[in-house]
């Protein structure tokens, strides 16, 4: 089962830099919300950025992960 | 008893993105969602008072599959509008909040932006079902 600490470790590797926040939402390990903030996200859509951070979880979004709710925003505030 | 391909789902789910100026892909219906997150996504556009086309992708594991496909975006709920993937329910209710959605949608912005609970109303405009009589056949 996915922990926090594991989800918030893969989003900072594949997005060096990023201040990454991820809460369980369910206490069940497969409900998580993640608020993301890189410089990664710069003129980049909603629907872009949270595909950069979709990625890193592959074929375990709707698996293991049943849902990962998600905010991203770039250092200087939302795009 | 017809059979239908992965090739035929694939195709409708491109005719009803492209046949619906919006449409909503989720698990279950509006007036009875499967999901808390397509209940909220549903909300927002029953809170707008927009009509929209909604499918519900739990009937057979294959529309989720190919929908995915086409929209490279792995979670339901999928909103598309004017033929173009607007996001999920993280997306869409962030956009409902900011008053984006409304804009994209040509609709004012409601004075609460609280996403309200989906509507008992159904949608005003059916929604696709062919697929699904298809599938029990």
């Amino acid at each position: 089962m996915p922990t926090t600490d594991e989800l918030k470790e893969r989003i900072e590797q594949a997005l060096p830099g990023a201040d990454v926040q991820v809460e369980d939402l369910s206490g069940g390990g497969d409900h998580f919300r993640a608020e993301v903030v890189s410089d990664r996200f710069q003129g980049l859509s909603r629907i872009e950025q949270h595909r950069l951070v979709y990625e890193v979880f592959g074929n375990e979004i709707g698996g293991p992960i049943h849902a990962l709710s998600l905010k991203t925003s770039t250092p200087g505030g939302p795009t | 008893m017809s059979i239908t391909t992965n090739e035929e789902i694939h195709k409708f789910l491109e005719q009803a993105i492209a046949e619906n100026e919006v449409m909503l892909f989720m698990k279950g219906t509006p007036d009875a969602p499967r999901c808390g997150f397509s209940m909220r996504t549903s909300g927002c556009l029953n809170a707008l008072g927009v009509r929209y086309a909604a499918m519900d992708v739990l009937p057979d594991p294959r529309i989720r599959e190919e929908l995915s496909t086409i929209s490279d975006w792995p979670t339901i709920p999928q909103l598309f509008v004017d033929g173009k993937l607007v996001g999920g329910c993280d997306i869409v209710t962030e956009m409902y909040e900011t008053g984006e959605l409304a804009e994209l949608l040509g609709v004012p912005q409601p004075e609460d932006v609280e996403p309200e609970p989906p509507s008992v109303q159904p949608p005003t405009q059916a929604a696709p079902m062919p697929l699904e009589n298809r599938l029990e056949n």
